[in-house]
């Protein structure tokens, strides 16, 4: 169990409410030092896990491991967390309130500052620091928040729909930064519902639904799991059109502007290889990939 | 992790002390109260120079003698009626018409006027003339010295109250004192509770709505945060009662000094008094005197630890029940569903504290004082009557158990709310939160 490369591990976690289970016996393995995709449709149970983690409730059953030992409450300061619902003092300064929320999480005073100021240099709102939250715009109270969540520079970061609300700017230089933290060494947690960022960012993931784990692992490994046999064609045109045969069937075909379109679907036991020799005998091969199934069709076929 | 609670008291305070809103109330309070005593009287000593004439039509001649000019009211004998008398613009206040003799027919007298006549005149003539005819009907008896018979009955009595001490010795006590002291520290509570209690829901309500909760309590117990709110929030009464405290007493010294009543003078003048020479002091200052031994002779040590003791137990517990609200409901408007039983326990403790005034050792006062919900309040107004200790202690006990198991409950609460947003939960939902682990 005591797998050093584990960064976080929870195992069997059961919680039940009043009229229903939230979490039905779910483990996860967040690696360390990777990005950990939390994926699942609302309501399937990750806000009820992302706070078990979080120490802000408890399971019913299960347990916790973190960093190589039992969770323990003074964890919380080595967490920094970014929930989807997002919210700051509005009355108070930016300046103050960071430093507020950063000393809570047990920085000293000056170094909370220190921090800060360099923080805002970078992200350019330095300006910012004496004015009150609701003076900013959405955009720069989200990067405060950012801020806010990384400041005291936790080993896990734990990012709940992080891209929500950001424009495609902001939400470009926030990928930026958290793949950033991941070459530092942090361990991110990464919960969405947009598929795309997944692809994009995530090395591990987690589907949940209906409170159970319905698949995990590592995301190009689940992608290999969810091969289809699928692949696309493009070769000149001219020739006779492919028929089906022992090796492989025609699923479309579509001919344009000189140039033939083909949906393949490989029979099994043929490897990427033979296939490809098989086509090249025939005709004339522009273009060959293999269609992988997109995280977006994976999710939508484990959820259905 | 205790170090966090530190934190939130540091900023619950910081935020509400250095808001220009408090330090305005803080300074100008103790101005407005004096104003809100000194107002009154002066313009009460406005309203005396205007002087109002009243027409008095006495068919009889009998009564004019009776009516006599006062600082409100002038009497102006007149042999009828006249409509000039009811002219608008006259500057007539009202007319007294008395067409007979009020001994035989006590229905023979009227007041007219263009406004509702004002009620202490009303009041005057009808003492006066009550007064005449009683007299009246006493000489119809024929008694011999009737004269001197009616100054004697006459006279005023003025009853003292001398409290014993515990060594069974004299002292001058003043139970009108007594009263008032009782009621400002009642008031003091009340007031406090409530408005600093709300404080405390506001603070709450602030973080759910603002949806930075979730964010606090990634760093920080749900128990620690709520308990650095109330703690915090305490601090800001406990600082400004010291203010006003100070203030006061430096108001009320600049007072006393303006109206050469100063300290040392007063103990002279509580020296001669003890030594029996009543020779040439005025009667005000004698008065002034009795106020200020009744005032010393209350018992301001037990008055102040009680204060503190019922003012902490009493927020507390009121405290964490509006903690508890705030992190229940979504919006401001919920909240009075939960708010109005509270206010009409502590209104029904203020008024157990008015009408234990008159029976300090009655069942009402002693119960009021027993029941948690209400003893802050009503037992501030019996202490300066001697309370039995074992009164006392009975009734703190009470106090901080049931503030103890509230503060319980409400964390409770407190924990699970603050992450419910949605509808409105219901009682019983809240009582399914404490079940939650």
């Amino acid at each position: 169990m005591n797998n050093p490369d584990i960064f976080l591990s929870a195992s069997h976690i059961v919680k039940r409410y009043a009229e229903h289970t939230a979490l039905n016996d779910v483990s996860i393995e967040v690696p360390r030092g990777k990005i950990f995709g939390l994926l699942g449709p609302n309501g399937a149970g990750k806000t009820t896990l992302i706070r078990i983690i979080n120490r802000i409730t408890a399971p019913d059953s299960g347990s916790v491991m973190f960093d190589g030992h039992e969770f323990a409450p003074s964890d919380v300061a080595r967490i920094g967390y970014l929930p989807e619902e997002r919210g700051l003092y509005k009355k108070m300064k930016v300046g103050e309130q960071a430093v507020y929320l950063a000393r809570l999480k047990g920085l000293s005073k000056q170094e909370a500052k220190q921090r800060l100021q360099q923080w805002f240099e970078r992200f350019d709102i330095m300006p910012w620091w004496d004015k009150k939250l609701e003076e900013l715009s959405k955009g720069m109270q989200q990067k405060v928040q950012f801020i806010i969540t990384v400041l005291h520079e936790p080993p896990l970061l734990i990012f709940d729909e992080p891209f929500s609300g950001f424009d495609p700017v902001n939400a470009e230089l926030l990928k930026q930064e958290i793949l950033e933290l991941k070459r530092k060494g942090h361990t991110v947690i990464f919960s969405t519902h947009n598929m795309a960022s997944v692809e994009d960012i995530c090395d591990e993931m987690a589907l949940i639904n209906r409170s159970q784990v319905a698949l995990s692992g590592n995301v190009a490994e689940v992608k290999e799991r969810f091969r289809t046999g699928k692949y696309e064609l493009v070769c000149t045109g001219g020739a006779a059109p492919l028929t089906d045969t022992e090796a492989y069937r025609v699923l479309s075909h579509t001919e344009a502007d000189g140039v033939q379109h083909y949906l393949l679907h490989k029979a099994d036991g043929l490897t990427n290889s033979e296939l490809v020799a098989l086509l090249a005998q025939q005709t004339e091969i522009r273009h060959f990939s293999e269609q992988l199934p997109s995280m977006h069709e994976i999710f939508l076929k484990c959820v259905q | 992790m205790k170090n966090n609670t530190l934190i939130v008291i540091q900023r619950e305070f910081m935020t509400r002390v250095s808001k220009k809103s408090f330090v305005l109330l803080t300074i100008l309070m103790p101005f407005i109260f004096a104003a809100l005593i000194v107002v009154p009287l002066w313009l009460s000593t406005i309203k005396d120079d205007a002087q109002r004439t009243v027409v008095v039509v006495d068919r009889t001649t009998h009564y004019l003698s009776a009516f006599k000019d006062d600082k409100s009211y002038r009497f102006v004998p007149a042999p009828a009626m006249l409509p000039e008398h009811r002219s608008d613009t006259t500057d007539v206040e009202a007319v007294v018409n008395i067409e007979g003799d009020l001994s035989k027919d006590p229905k023979a007298v009227k007041i007219y006027s263009r406004k509702e006549v004002s009620a202490d005149l009303l009041s005057y003539v009808t003492n006066v003339l009550n007064e005449q005819v009683r007299r009246d009907k006493l000489s119809a008896y024929d008694v011999q010295g009737l004269d001197k018979i009616i100054e004697d009955v006459q006279s005023t009595l003025e009853v003292s109250t001398v409290k014993w001490n515990d060594e069974g010795e004299e002292s001058s006590s003043n139970t009108g004192i007594a009263i008032a002291a009782g009621f400002l520290f009642t008031f003091m509570i009340y007031m406090f509770v409530m408005s600093y209690g709300g404080m405390v829901m506001q603070s709450v309500m602030e973080e759910k709505t603002n949806r930075i909760v979730e964010l606090m309590v990634s760093s920080i117990k749900p128990f620690q945060l709520m308990m650095g709110k109330i703690v915090g929030v305490a601090m800001v009464g406990f600082v400004q009662l010291l203010i006003w405290g100070v203030m006061l007493a430096a108001i009320l010294g600049i007072c006393s000094v303006a109206f050469g009543l100063d300290a040392g003078a007063m103990a002279e003048a509580q020296g001669t008094m003890a030594a029996g020479a009543q020779g040439n002091m005025p009667a005000m200052d004698a008065a002034d005197n009795e106020v200020l031994t009744a005032l010393l002779n209350l018992p301001f040590a037990e008055l102040g630890i009680m204060f503190v003791l019922y003012f902490v137990g009493g927020y507390l517990l009121y405290a964490s029940f509006f903690a508890a609200v705030g992190a229940s409901i979504n919006a401001q408007e919920d909240s009075s569903q939960f708010i109005m039983p509270v206010v009409l326990i502590m209104v029904f403790g203020l008024y157990a504290a008015m009408y234990s005034v008159e029976n300090t050792d009655g069942p009402l006062a002693f119960w009021a004082s027993m029941f948690p919900l209400t003893s802050p309040i009503v037992m501030m107004v019996r202490i300066p009557f001697d309370v039995p200790l074992w009164q006392e202690l009975l009734s703190l006990g009470l106090l901080y158990g049931t503030a103890t198991l509230f503060v319980w409950i409400s964390a409770k609460i407190y924990r699970v709310g603050i992450l419910m947003y949605g509808k409105k939960p219901s009682l019983r939902e809240m009582l399914k939160w404490l079940r939650y682990k």
